[in-house]
C-alpha cells in the first residue's frame, strides 16, 4: 500500500530535505475561512497537512486548541463537514497528504465502516487518533489499514524501548514524536532530547519520524527538522487564527492572510535544515 | 432476559479491561505506560496480605468501619411497605463513601513511590476524602474542580484547603465535573513521571473501574454480613444513587450472582429526562470518553453534551463502564429521580430519621418512596446512604428560602 504520505516522503528523501508539518482546526473560526486557510497552506510551504476534527473533551490539548475546537464546533463544524472540506480541497489538489487527527468518540458515532470509506472517498490519507494506544487497534487501526489509509501513531518520551515495538507496530505513512510530556502548546521543545529519541525510535523503525508538540518559532522549527524528518506546528497556527478574527470571533479579511505568513515563516525555517539522516 | 447471559456477573472485567464492549484503555500514549504500570501494581497489592492487612487497619481505626446497617423504622412505618434499612456510609470520616477507595488508591500510589497525588471532585466528596488522606500520608494534593462547583460546594472547598490540598477552579466547558476531569487528564499527561491520579468513580481506563469497584465492595459485603445477622437471611432488594456509580457498585456487586436479590441504581433526571438531566443510561447511548467506552449524553455528532443535576456530584454526562454493561445484560435496573424528587426525599429523611442525607443519597431515597409501598412488608430493602447532607445545607437552604418567599 503506497499513499500520498509515502510518495511525499519519498519526495523529500530525494530533495533531501525534512517535511513541513501543519496543523489547523476544521471549521476555524467557519466552514468557508477553513478551507481557505487549508487551500493556501501547501502554497505557503506546508509538505503535509493534519487537520484537527473537532471534539468538545480533546484531553491531550491546550487551552488553544480546545478554544479552535469549541469556535469550530459553534461554527456548526461536524466530522460529515470535515469530510466535505477534505474533498473541496481534492479539487484542486490531489499531491499533498491530508492527516485527520483528533478524538474516537466522533468517529465511533459516525460508524468506523463508513467513516472509513468516506474518508477514502474524500481524499483522506491518514489518521491520528490521541486516545486509541496500540490496545485498542481492533477499533480502528486495523480497519483503517484494511481500508487502505495510514494510520500514524503518536510515540512519546514515555515510550520505552520495551514498549516502542507495540507501538509501531502497526503504524505506518510516519510516526509522530510528541516531543514533550503535556498538552499541546504547553511547553518548548528541547532539539537535544528530541533528537535523541528520534535516532532511539529510527533504531525500530524505517519510517520517517515527525516532531509536534512545542514548535512554534522558524528557529525552533529549524533545529528539530535538522534531526527528524518532519516538524509539526499546530498550537502557534491555531493562536494566528485566532489574533486575527473580529470581537464576536468571525473571519476578518487578514484571518488567513496572516495564517499563510506564519506557514511561510515557519516552512522557511524547516527548509533551512539539513536533512535528518536516515 | 437475553440467553447470553455470563454464569456470573462477578467476573468482569476481562484482562483487556472490558465488560462486555464496555471498558477499555482509551488514552494518550503518554498515559499507557503508567496505566500499564498501575495494572501491575495494583494485581500485585490485591495479591499481598500484608497489604489488605494494612487497609484493614486504616479501614477500622481511622476510616470508621464497618458502618452500621440501620433500620429505618420510621421511614419504614410511614411508606408502608418493605422494611427499610440505610447503609450508613455517611458516617465514614470525611461523610462520604467515597474515603474507602481513596484509602485503596493512596496506598497503591505509595506502594509504587508517587509522591504527588491529583484528583477531580464534583460536589468535593472526593476531593475532601483524597486532601484528607494526603494529609495523613504526608503527600502533595492537587484537586480540580469546576469553577461552577467551587461556588455552589462552598463548604468542601474550604475542607480541603485546610487539609493542605491546592484547589484548582476548572473555567473549561461548563465548569463542572466533566471539565475537572479533563483538566486532571492534562495534569496528568504533563506531570506523569511523579503523579498518581486518584479517580473517585468506577470509571476512567482500565484498572480505574475494577479497582475502585473492588475497595468500594466493602459496602456490599459488610451489608450480606449485617443483614444476615439482623434478619438471618440476604436482603431482598438494593438501592443506590449513580453518577459515575462508585457507591452503586461498591454495594451491588457483592450481590450480583444472588438471584433472588432485585438490584436499582438511581440516575439523577435533573429537570426531567426531556429536558436538562444527568441520566446517561436513560438518555444517552455508548461511546468513548475519559479512557472508557460506556453510556454518555451526546448529540448526534459524537459532541459530549452537558450534564445537569441539583447535585453537583451526579452532574456527569457519564457513568461507568460496569453499570453499562449491568445494564445491557439486564441484571440492574436503572431508574431516575429529578431534582424536585431529591429535594423532596432530602427533606423526608431529615425530617423523619433525624439523617441529612447527601443530594446524591437523595435521588435514591426518592425512588425508595415509589418501591417501597409496593414491596409487602418482610421485604427487606437496603438503600445506601452514600453521604451526608452537610456539604448541601446552605443550597438547599437558599433554594427552600427563596420558595417561602
Amino acid at each position: 500500500m503506497s499513499t500520498r504520505i509515502d510518495a511525499r516522503f519519498a519526495e523529500l528523501k530525494q530533495q533531501g530535505r525534512s517535511a513541513f508539518v501543519t496543523f489547523v482546526m476544521a471549521g476555524d473560526p467557519d466552514a468557508k475561512t477553513s478551507l481557505d486557510i487549508l487551500k493556501a497552506l501547501p502554497k505557503a510551504g506546508a509538505d503535509v497537512i493534519e487537520i484537527g476534527m473537532p471534539f468538545t473533551d480533546p484531553m491531550a490539548d491546550g487551552p488553544s486548541i480546545q478554544a479552535a475546537g469549541l469556535r469550530a464546533l459553534k461554527g456548526g463544524m461536524t466530522l460529515r463537514k470535515t469530510l466535505a472540506m477534505v474533498r473541496d480541497f481534492r479539487k484542486d489538489d490531489n499531491t499533498t497528504p491530508i492527516v485527520l487527527m483528533g478524538y474516537y468518540n466522533p468517529i465511533y458515532i459516525y460508524g468506523v465502516e463508513s467513516f472509513l470509506a468516506d474518508a477514502k472517498t474524500a481524499g483522506v490519507d491518514g489518521l491520528i487518533i490521541v486516545d486509541l494506544p496500540p490496545e485498542e487497534d481492533t477499533e480502528l487501526c486495523i480497519p483503517a489499514m484494511k481500508a487502505g489509509l495510514n494510520f500514524i501513531r503518536l510515540a512519546t518520551p514515555t515510550t520505552d524501548d520495551k514498549r516502542l515495538p507495540a507501538v509501531l507496530a502497526n503504524t505506518s505513512g510516519f510516526v509522530y514524536y510528541v516531543s514533550i510530556t503535556g498538552i499541546t502548546g504547553a511547553a518548548t521543545a528541547d532539539s537535544n532530547a528530541v533528537a535523541e529519541a528520534v535516532a532511539r525510535i529510527k533504531r525500530h523503525t524505517k519510517l520517517p519520524v515527525c516532531v509536534g508538540f512545542g514548535i512554534r518559532t522558524p528557529e525552533t522549527a529549524r533545529a528539530i527538522a535538522e534531526n527528524a524528518n518532519g516538524a509539526v506546528v499546530g498550537t502557534a497556527i491555531v493562536d494566528v487564527v485566532r489574533a486575527n478574527l473580529d470581537a464576536e470571533g468571525r473571519a476578518t479579511p487578514k484571518t488567513v492572510s496572516a495564517v499563510a505568513d506564519l506557514v511561510s515563516a515557519l516552512a522557511q525555517g524547516v527548509r533551512g535544515a539539513k536533512q535528518a539522516a536516515e | 432476559m437475553n440467553q447470553n447471559l455470563p454464569n456470573s456477573f462477578r467476573s468482569g472485567p476481562d484482562e483487556r479491561g472490558h465488560f462486555g464492549i464496555f471498558g477499555g484503555r482509551f488514552v494518550a500514549e503518554t498515559l499507557m505506560p503508567l496505566i500499564l504500570d498501575l495494572e501491575k501494581a495494583y494485581a500485585d497489592a490485591k495479591a499481598d496480605p500484608a497489604f489488605q492487612a494494612e487497609m484493614n487497619v486504616y479501614l477500622k481505626d481511622y476510616v470508621g468501619r464497618p458502618s452500621p446497617l440501620y433500620f429505618a423504622e420510621r421511614l419504614t412505618e410511614h411508606l408502608g411497605g418493605a422494611k427499610i434499612y440505610l447503609k450508613r456510609e455517611e458516617l465514614n470520616h470525611t461523610g462520604s463513601h467515597k474515603v474507602n477507595n481513596v484509602l485503596g488508591q493512596i496506598m497503591v500510589a505509595r506502594r509504587m513511590g508517587k509522591k504527588r497525588i491529583i484528583a477531580e471532585t464534583g460536589a468535593g466528596q472526593h476531593g475532601v476524602a483524597t486532601a484528607t488522606l494526603c494529609a495523613r500520608f504526608g503527600l502533595e494534593c492537587v484537586v480540580y474542580m469546576g469553577a461552577v462547583d467551587v461556588e455552589r460546594q462552598q463548604p468542601n472547598v474550604i475542607r480541603m484547603e485546610m487539609l493542605g490540598a491546592k484547589v484548582v477552579p476548572v473555567q473549561s466547558g461548563a465548569r463542572t465535573l466533566k471539565d475537572a476531569m479533563n483538566d486532571a487528564l492534562r495534569d496528568w499527561v504533563t506531570n506523569v513521571h511523579n503523579t498518581f491520579y486518584c479517580i473517585g468513580t468506577v470509571a476512567g481506563p482500565h484498572p480505574y473501574p475494577m479497582m475502585v469497584r473492588d475497595f468500594q465492595s466493602i459496602i456490599g459485603h459488610e451489608t450480606r454480613k449485617q443483614m444476615q445477622e439482623a434478619e438471618g437471611r440476604l436482603p431482598d432488594s438494593l438501592i443506590a444513587c449513580i453518577g459515575g456509580g462508585s457507591n452503586a457498585m461498591g454495594l451491588f456487586h457483592p450481590f450480583l450472582d444472588d438471584p433472588s436479590v432485585e438490584i436499582f441504581g438511581v440516575e439523577a433526571a435533573g429537570h426531567g429526562l426531556t429536558q436538562l438531566h444527568a441520566a446517561s443510561l436513560a438518555g444517552g447511548r455508548p461511546g468513548v470518553l475519559h479512557g472508557n467506552r460506556t453510556y454518555l449524553l451526546m448529540d448526534a455528532d459524537g459532541q459530549i453534551e452537558e450534564a445537569h443535576s441539583i447535585s453537583a456530584g451526579l452532574d456527569y454526562p457519564g457513568i461507568g463502564p460496569e453499570h453499562a454493561w449491568l445494564h445491557e445484560t439486564g441484571r440492574v435496573k436503572y431508574l431516575s429521580a429529578t431534582d424536585e424528587e431529591a429535594l423532596a426525599a432530602f427533606q423526608l429523611l431529615s425530617r423523619l430519621e433525624g439523617i441529612i442525607p447527601a443530594l446524591e443519597s437523595a435521588h435514591a431515597i426518592a425512588k425508595l418512596s415509589e418501591l417501597a409501598p409496593q414491596r409487602p412488608k418482610d421485604h427487606l430493602m437496603v438503600v445506601n446512604l452514600s453521604g451526608r447532607g452537610d456539604k448541601d445545607v446552605p443550597q438547599v437552604g437558599d433554594i427552600l428560602k427563596a420558595r417561602q418567599k
